[in-house]
């Protein structure tokens, strides 16, 4: 029987008939990619030369010293090139695309940085490309969208559902099933039908065997514990597949929102409120009511505020494979605050959900232990949000006066 | 059942009418007014949506019917009460369709079951494949009832024989690439397309996406044997009402 994706009962394609052939052609030419030792050269090559792989493992010394208990590293994907994690999995799909002599490109976005990323890969391989982005995150992440603009995509506000990042991925599957034959959807995360769960982390894989040689070169050792947020779940994924058959405790953390109690969140799997079921294309765990209609999630970091969740990780969480844990968005300001004052870095906000989730635990362990961070992007594109969230006076000021500007 | 229905009722019409609606959208009140006029205009046969909150393969029209319908509470329970009520009031048969979670969410087992006890014949969902379908699919033909299956122009040759060979009813042959609602080109295309199709499957055809007119009912007039409405029926609604819908019907519809 041909291999479909599963991972336990996770996974699968559950595909409209007239998107049969094109999965077909995709599952193939990734497969015959993956054989090929001179395509993942090509690839790790392009990253380096483009990208500015590897991106440094960085010691947080101050950090360190302030919880007083583990040490803490920080693999800085903020560093890649378009300041996230999301381009690994671009500039790959962007070779595959090639391979198959596709000329257009779709991608949805939640935060923008995937966006932002395919619109480079889109520039830089010469497709055309639209971007299809919840009308909620527009307004959250209105500097991306600026930057698509400016980098040749079209970018379309989608107005159906919730707003945001799933309503995003039902566009453009719309989209998909009109354009098939030049148009690639590069889907952003480890979600949907087989084979982006598996293509995705395939990809994103080079952020966990970059981690693990650097560790080892300046600690001559593994770390004990490694922690990612938890969106669609393609960061963590790529981090955790450095230490799949290593003694190293695997911790993904999700959007506590405004605490799991009030059912304002996106955690799937680290909550008992979500359940199995078939959606986008693909099996997991999803946030849905008894009926299955899936309910509306929340985070202060568009990219984790999703229903759904790799079913890579799905199954993981069921074998015990990785520790599912969540942070709340006031523990997120808060960590943020303390990364940017302590060791002069600015994650995302998504990527300050694995800080929050590794700043509880570091205290509570010992010296010479090791602990790893994956920053799965740069904050700067948050300074609406965070401004809002810190309140500063100094920020509004500046808006009203800018505003005034544009008004004169 | 299902197709026996469809080869009789062929013997004296040469092209049969389905209609779609999206239950409990603008309300169930003005669901139930639709099938009454659909079934008084002639309508042959008819496809209950039961609402989703992602309807991937459906466009605008339907989409946000789907959003509305559920924003007013439609659940998946007053769904069945519905069909269960038109199914005994008609003498037509009706069809479930809805998207893979709203059964996989229900039990597979049970929802063919309750399908079977309402009294509906089959149902149609567009993102349950056949590789993914094994479940659905026995508790269906446990039941007698039709999983219908689809065809697309993108569909070989090798895969529409397999999916005939599990099919029942009849098969739903997609006319174009795309989502529900938009325009569909009659094009000699299609009659090709057809004619692959014809040659697959032994049970009976039927052809949707953006059907709205005599002309294109002329066109399909013995290419298949049921022309299929959805978004229009929809539009119309929105336009000018359940009357608007009977009128446009019986224009439609063939003389018997």
């Amino acid at each position: 029987m041909k291999h479909r994706g599963y991972y336990g009962d996770f996974g699968g394609a559950f595909l409209p008939e007239i998107l049969i052939p094109t999965f077909d052609e995709l599952v193939s030419t990734f497969d015959s990619a993956k054989a090929d030792p001179g395509f993942r050269n090509q690839y790790e090559t392009l990253m380096a030369q483009y990208s500015g792989r590897p991106t440094p493992l960085t010691f947080a010394a101050n950090l360190t010293r302030h919880f007083d208990g583990a040490k803490i590293y920080i693999k800085r994907e903020d560093l890649n090139h378009t300041g996230a994690h999301k381009a690994n999995n671009v500039m790959g799909q962007g070779l595959l695309v090639k391979k198959m002599g596709k000329t257009r490109v779709i991608a949805e976005t939640g935060a923008g940085q995937h966006g932002v990323a395919c619109a480079t890969m889109a520039a830089k391989f010469g497709f055309d490309c639209t971007i299809y982005m919840g009308e909620k995150d527009v307004m959250r992440q209105r500097p991306n969208v600026f930057w698509m603009e400016q980098l040749g995509a079209t970018v379309v506000p989608v107005t159906d559902g919730t707003k945001i990042l799933k309503d995003a991925i039902n566009q453009a599957f719309r989209d998909w099933v009109t354009h098939m034959d030049t148009t690639h959807y590069v889907l952003g995360t480890a979600c949907g039908p087989h084979p982006f769960p598996e293509m995705v982390a395939w990809f994103q894989s080079i952020i966990g065997i970059e981690a693990r040689q650097q560790i080892l070169d300046l600690e001559s050792r593994l770390p004990d514990r490694v922690y990612a947020c938890v969106g669609g779940g393609s960061n963590a994924l790529g981090l955790f597949a450095g230490f799949l058959d290593d003694p190293v405790e695997l911790v993904g953390v999700e959007a506590g929102g405004k605490g799991i109690d009030t059912g304002f969140h996106a955690a799937r799997l680290s909550s008992t409120d979500a359940g199995a079921g078939i959606a986008q294309g693909y099996k997991t765990y999803f946030l849905q009511d008894d009926d299955g209609q899936m309910k509306e999630t929340h985070s202060i970091s568009a990219g984790l505020d999703y229903v759904g969740v790799s079913p890579i990780l799905a199954h993981m969480h069921e074998t015990g494979t990785a520790r599912f844990e969540s942070a709340t968005d006031a523990e997120v300001v808060d960590a943020l605050k303390l990364t940017m004052k302590n060791e002069g870095i600015i994650p995302a906000l998504e990527s300050a959900h694995a800080f929050a989730g590794a700043f509880r635990e570091a205290p509570t362990l010992s010296r010479d232990q090791i602990i790893i961070i994956n920053q799965s992007g740069r904050g700067d594109k948050d300074i609406f949000t965070v401004a809002d969230a810190l309140n500063d006076p100094e920020w509004k000021t500046f808006i009203q006066t800018k505003a005034a500007q544009y008004h004169a | 059942m299902l197709e026996s229905y469809i080869r009789d009722k062929h013997k004296k019409k040469d092209l049969l009418l389905m209609t779609h609606i999206v239950m409990g959208y603008p309300s169930f009140d003005d669901s139930h007014a639709m099938v009454k006029h659909m079934v008084a205009a002639g309508v042959d046969l008819m496809e209950l949506q039961i609402p989703f909150s992602e309807p991937m393969a459906d466009g605008p029209v339907i989409l946000k019917a789907n959003q509305k319908a559920l924003e007013q509470g439609a659940t998946v329970a007053k769904c069945l009460a519905f069909a269960k009520d038109v199914a005994a009031r008609y003498p037509i048969p009706f069809l479930f369709m809805t998207y893979a979670n709203i059964p996989y969410r229900f039990g597979m087992a049970a929802f063919a079951k309750t399908t079977a006890d309402i009294g509906l014949t089959g149902a149609i969902v567009p993102d349950l494949p056949m590789e993914e379908g094994a479940e659905y699919l026995q508790a269906m033909e446990k039941n007698h009832l039709s999983p219908i299956q689809m065809f697309s122009p993108s569909t070989s040759d090798a895969r529409m024989a397999q999916i005939a060979s599990i099919a029942s009813g009849f098969i739903y042959c997609l006319a174009r690439k795309g989502v529900t609602g938009a325009q569909t080109d009659l094009s000699d295309d299609l009659a090709q397309y057809l004619a692959r199709c014809r040659k697959a499957a032994s049970v009976p055809l039927a052809v949707g996406f953006g059907i709205k007119d005599r002309a294109d009912m002329d066109f399909l007039a013995g290419r298949a044997d049921i022309a299929v409405i959805g978004s229009e029926t929809i539009r119309m609604m929105e336009r000018g009402g359940v009357a608007a819908v009977r009128d446009f019907i019986q224009g439609l519809s063939r003389s018997a």
